[in-house]
């Protein structure tokens, strides 16, 4: 099966920290693929990398085919549409209303007439499981587990081929955790099939992964399915999972 | 010393940089016309007040200072058109510039910058969104309107002003003082001002989003942005302008 997303051998540094240091991976379509690792392991630079918000210093990076790490901003614009990226801490427009947010991709890319737009907004926000009274509410009015699903929301109105959650129950009561990790694997079923997950939630990970891997010192140190990298000898990826690795 | 120069080269190159992609985007779809009107509305009508103030007070002073110093020359005759000269080739352009333009240009950056730091504009670019178009180039569009059409009115009021100061300050003849003002001051005086406060537009425009943009640091960082853009602000006018006055000089005169 031809990957939809591949990395090859990528690197990435931060000044004098190198972050990643030779990553490789491959999402086929119709699959879900948790990304795993403690704070600062390079979770969240391997997703920006994948939406073109960074580059690699070296390797490869290809989404629906296309070598994406030369392509200038205006390049990039048609294969993000094709994406859908959940923030960690949503990034809703502020100034705008709930409705306003979920709308934006619609008003920006489809020319649509006003009662269509409303109608997808409010069908995409019931698949996340908020109704319309949150339509006129600003995103500081809303608790953070809105703030997220109104950001699944805004992210899967585009109709997205690959969705991009970056560590998706961060700073969220267990209650939000279940039902986000629910809403990713029922979007997983029907609107988007295909997903990377980054996060350091085990019971997120259990939730909604096809398949694993485990990021410890810029590399992938387990890969495979839950069980598998469960059952991993490796002693850096048994002490992340046990929550006593090193910071 | 080697610190503060890589910090000014990188400075300067990231706004040359974005300079360029702003060009580029200006001729790409699409148009943002509605964000143009509406910045026009933010940066130009709720900047007359602090834009007239100043203007009338400098064309007063200015005015006021002129009468009584050129009066020992025995040239009090010509302190009309001295003021309106110094009104339309500098002081109109050159205040409005720094004034509408540390309140425009902080205001950008505080905005820009707020939406950096909370992954705002990254949503944009993730969602397909052009932002330099979208972000930067109404802005831009809007300032090369509104600082032009701003001078104009800074032009018009400090030079009555002035008018105003001198009948009834110093007992001119306000005909006299029309008269001799519309006999010195030529079509190209007014035109260099516009032309200049038009370039001011651009300039301080660019400061802004570009200190926006490259806010790093949180809300201490955003503070910085925001201060750096009054002080970048008032230097790039002040500089810009001798280089403006020496290549408008070569034009015009």
């Amino acid at each position: 099966m031809d990957a939809i997303v591949e990395a090859l051998h990528v690197e990435k540094a931060f000044e004098a920290t190198a972050v990643l240091k030779g990553v490789s991976f491959a999402l086929d379509k119709g699959e879900t693929l948790v990304v795993m690792g403690g704070s600062g392991s390079g979770k969240t630079v391997l997703l920006r990398l994948i939406a073109g918000l960074l580059r690699p210093d070296a390797g490869q990076i290809r989404v629906f085919g296309q070598s994406i790490e030369h392509l200038s901003e205006e390049e990039l614009l048609p294969i993000r549409r094709r994406l859908g990226y959940v923030f960690q801490g949503a990034a809703l427009f502020d100034s705008l209303t709930v409705y306003e947010n979920v709308a934006y991709p619609l008003r920006e890319h489809a020319r649509l007439a006003e009662d269509e737009i409303r109608r997808r907004v409010v069908h995409f926000l019931s698949l996340v499981g908020l109704d319309d009274n949150v339509l006129g509410q600003l995103p500081a009015e809303l608790s953070g587990g809105m703030r997220k699903r109104v950001g699944i929301a805004r992210a899967l109105i585009a109709e997205p081929e690959v969705m991009l959650y970056d560590e998706p129950t961060a700073g969220l009561d267990p209650t939000n955790s279940k039902m986000v990790g629910e809403l990713i694997v029922r979007m997983g079923e029907g609107v988007c099939d295909s997903s990377i997950v980054v996060t350091h939630d085990l019971e997120l990970t259990k939730t909604v992964a096809d398949r694993v891997a485990v990021l410890v010192d810029g590399r992938f140190a387990a890969a495979g399915t839950v069980d598998e990298v469960l059952a991993a000898r490796d002693d850096a990826v048994q002490a992340f999972l046990a929550g006593k690795a090193k910071r | 010393m080697q610190a503060i120069l890589t910090r000014s080269v990188l400075w300067y190159g990231g706004l040359a940089l974005l300079a360029g992609s702003v060009m580029r985007n200006l001729a790409l779809p699409p148009s943002y016309f509605r964000l143009v009107l509406e910045e026009i509305e933010i940066l130009g009508v709720r900047s007359l007040g602090v834009a007239l103030t100043a203007a009338i007070f400098t064309g007063m002073v200015f005015a006021l200072q002129s009468a009584v110093n050129m009066a020992r020359f025995g040239a009090e005759n010509y302190v009309g058109p001295v003021s309106a000269l110094a009104i339309l080739r500098e002081l109109g352009p050159v205040l409005t510039a720094i004034l509408v333009g540390g309140k425009v240009a902080s205001g950008i950056t505080a905005e820009l910058g707020s939406m950096k730091v909370t992954e705002q504009i990254d949503a944009l670019r993730v969602l397909g969104v052009n932002y330099i178009k979208r972000l930067i180039v109404p802005r831009l569009l809007a300032a090369v309107v509104v600082f032009p059409l701003l001078t104009v009115l800074a032009d018009v009021i400090g030079v009555l002003g002035g008018l105003v100061i001198l009948v009834a300050e110093r007992g001119a003849d306000m005909y006299a003082y029309w008269n001799t003002t519309t006999y010195w001051v030529l079509p190209r005086d007014f035109l260099t001002g516009i032309i200049k406060s038009a370039f001011f537009g651009v300039v301080v425009t660019l400061i802004g989003c570009y200190n926006g943009l490259s806010t790093e640091g949180g809300t201490e960082g955003l503070g910085r942005a925001t201060t750096a853009t009054v002080v970048h602000v008032t230097m790039g006018v002040i500089v810009s302008d001798f280089f403006l006055t020496k290549l408008l000089l070569i034009i015009f005169w």
